[in-house]
């Protein structure tokens, strides 16, 4: 199904906030202004966008550590996340999340977690809400290749087959779990996808550096999800341009591999050659765009930096509801 | 006034919570039970007939059977409850929490705090724990010390039916995720139970005996321990205050302080071990905040440091007994 040009426009634009509100990050980490471990999601970011343009606030996801582009891709806040990965009280969480539990469930996003393979679970509980609901709402859970090694991973699918529930598990390969690779820790040598159809779920694969490969799958997919026949599952090919986590030395890459993954996997480079070549949009249309949130991440920053730094007192807020 | 099974306290409030609130749901192994076999649902009604009858009246979608996966069933719980309902899982038995432990500690626990305080998660935990049964190393622990030290959980330790329907109530109708822990042999228990929809809140301990002369401190099935060695005790005209904690997260302090202002002598009794235990917490707090009021040192009946044991000698011997505590108490009124 051919997108609008406005619909063109605005993944476009999420992708560019998501890779630009990155690339920030890693320079501000790296002259240490900002504290803490930071696991970044640039070059997967054709994925986060691709399933989340299919989503409304009543659909929910359930994030991973590095889960910026999911959050971003979901609806939260720019510049609160920027305050919040900055650790201030005027962030999202108020600075007691930080880069790894930016959450906010106004908007379906129940939740980066520092925990791999933790969130699978927790989306099915979302999706058996959603069920009860009826109202054809799905819950999806992002995971990587690493979490598709994990126990809650395989209870998550199973006990999301058993229930029917309309739970979407979106596996983002991008080839290494922390420091290791895939060929290694994935003891089926062959995919992710073939798990979970052992379990018992419809499949479907594609590349995700590639936004249109992605969104047409998932309208596939949710249609599925959507009318009732359960959880299903999708693997997505996909590259990861920064280290497991901000200060990784990337020992582990290949010669040139960054070089090249750069310069014919980046699904924002691809997408400009495919939309401009196909004439749906333009160079200057998408020059404006990059200019417009190159901006809007300075303006993120800058509130960021000045914004209310947490007080002693904010210790112990927010533990219980009621005490 | 009715009298009522412990079980059956259970049971009973979780059922006209989720007639009064269709938000509510339970999950959890076998709490319908016989789900794909012959027998069909309802077969077993859950083993520890707390859910009988749930399925014919609320079905699937508000009581799911799952598989043996107790990591998926806290982490759903989790999920259920961040998306606005009020799931009730059951943990079989509470020895359970180590194959589920990262749901409970990692996530539920601290969703809100982690979140800034903008999400709630009111997930209730339920789970039989306790020793009494040769049920042995695995399925018999007093779990709390663990859980109360986790910050973002309430924890519950109801040791009559009246306090079941009271906490129960309470925690289904608050905000924050509850581990309600059942005592494996208060089950078949039957007590009074008062009539309306009352609640009781946490933080606020019951006085199970009153008196002026030694403060015994307990949970769940060792209250009642502690009632036994008091009514002995007062046959040689010494007064016990028994307190039942109730809850263990937040905890009483104001209770168990006032208390030992007035006696001056106090006994903790504590089914779990008693290193880094509920024991040595209300020591403590007795030690920082009542040492001026303290006559005699505190003492502690604990389990022995080891696993349950299974035969019956061993596990009579590992369980704090009337007897322990008797003595304890004599030890502590003994002193100079």
């Amino acid at each position: 199904m051919q997108l609008s040009r406005e619909q063109m426009l605005q993944a476009y634009r999420r992708m560019k906030v998501i890779r630009e509100f990155e690339e920030r990050l890693h320079v501000d980490i790296a002259t240490g202004a900002i504290a803490g471990f930071t696991h970044l999601y640039c070059g997967q970011e054709a994925v986060a966008v691709g399933v989340c343009e299919h989503l409304d606030v009543e659909d929910k996801i359930v994030s991973t550590h590095r889960g910026h582009g999911h959050c971003l891709a979901k609806g939260c806040d720019v510049e609160g996340m920027m305050k919040e990965i900055w650790g201030s009280r005027e962030g999202l969480c108020k600075g007691k999340g930080g880069s790894m539990h930016i959450a906010d469930t106004d908007v379906g996003m129940l939740g980066a977690n520092g925990i791999v393979g933790a969130g699978a679970p927790i989306a099915v509980g979302a999706a058996l809400a959603a069920k009860l609901d009826g109202k054809g709402k799905v819950a999806i859970t992002f995971s990587g290749d690493g979490a598709c090694n994990q126990g809650t991973t395989f209870e998550a699918m199973n006990l999301a087959v058993v229930t029917k529930a309309p739970c979407v598990f979106v596996f983002e390969n991008n080839h290494y779990s922390e420091h290791t690779g895939f060929d290694y820790a994935v003891g089926t040598q062959k995919d992710i996808a073939s798990r979970a159809e052992a379990f018992g779920m419809q499949v479907w694969r594609a590349d995700g550096t590639d936004f249109f490969a992605v969104h047409d799958t998932m309208r596939e997919l949710l249609d599925y999800v959507r009318a009732g026949n359960g959880p299903a599952a999708v693997e997505f090919d996909t590259e990861r341009f920064f280290g497991h986590f901000e200060g990784d030395p990337q020992r582990y890459r290949g010669e040139g591999e960054l070089d090249r993954i750069r310069a014919t996997r980046d699904c924002l480079k691809n997408f400009r050659k495919n939309v401009v070549s196909a004439k749906l949009l333009t160079d200057s249309d998408l020059d404006e765009i990059d200019a417009a949130v190159l901006d809007q991440i300075e303006a993120a920053v800058a509130a960021a930096k000045a914004a209310e730094r947490p007080t002693a007192a904010d210790v112990l807020t927010d533990v219980y509801v009621t005490y | 006034m009715a009298q009522m099974m412990y079980r059956d306290a259970v049971r009973s409030t979780i059922f006209e919570a989720m007639e009064q609130d269709d938000r509510v749901v339970v999950l959890g192994e076998d709490v319908v039970g016989g789900m794909g076999t012959a027998g069909g649902p309802e077969a077993i009604g859950g083993i520890w007939s707390t859910s009988t009858g749930f399925y014919d009246r609320f079905g699937p979608d508000r009581v799911i059977d799952t598989p043996i996966s107790e990591s998926a069933i806290v982490g759903a719980a989790g999920g259920l409850a961040l998306a606005g309902k009020k799931p009730v899982a059951e943990l079989m038995f509470a020895d359970f929490i180590g194959v589920s432990l990262d749901q409970i500690w990692n996530q539920i626990a601290k969703f809100r705090y982690m979140f800034g305080g903008k999400s709630t998660c009111p997930a209730i935990i339920r789970m039989a724990y306790g020793a009494g049964f040769n049920a042995a190393a695995q399925h018999s622990q007093s779990v709390h010390q663990f859980l109360t030290a986790m910050p973002g959980l309430k924890v519950v330790m109801p040791s009559t039916p009246e306090d079941v329907r009271g906490l129960l109530r309470e925690a289904l109708r608050g905000d924050d995720p509850v581990i309600f822990l059942e005592h494996k042999a208060l089950y078949g228990v039957t007590g009074e139970v008062p009539d309306g929809d009352y609640t009781i809140p946490f933080g606020h301990a019951r006085l199970a005996r009153a008196g002026q002369d030694l403060t015994l401190v307990a949970t769940g099935l060792m209250v009642g321990r502690c009632e036994v060695a008091a009514d002995t005790l007062a046959k040689d005209g010494i007064g016990c205050d028994v307190i039942d904690l109730r809850t263990t997260s937040p905890l009483d302090e104001e209770a168990v302080l006032d208390s030992i202002e007035v006696t001056g002598r106090l006994v903790v009794v504590d089914e779990a071990p008693q290193r880094c235990s509920l024991a040595t917490d209300i020591a403590a707090l007795a030690a920082q905040k009542a040492f001026a009021s303290l006559k005699a040192p505190v003492e502690m009946v604990c389990a022995p440091h080891s696993p349950v044991p299974f035969a019956a000698e061993l596990e009579r011997e590992y369980l704090p007994s009337a007897d322990k505590i008797e003595a304890a108490a004599r030890k502590a009124l003994a002193w100079r």
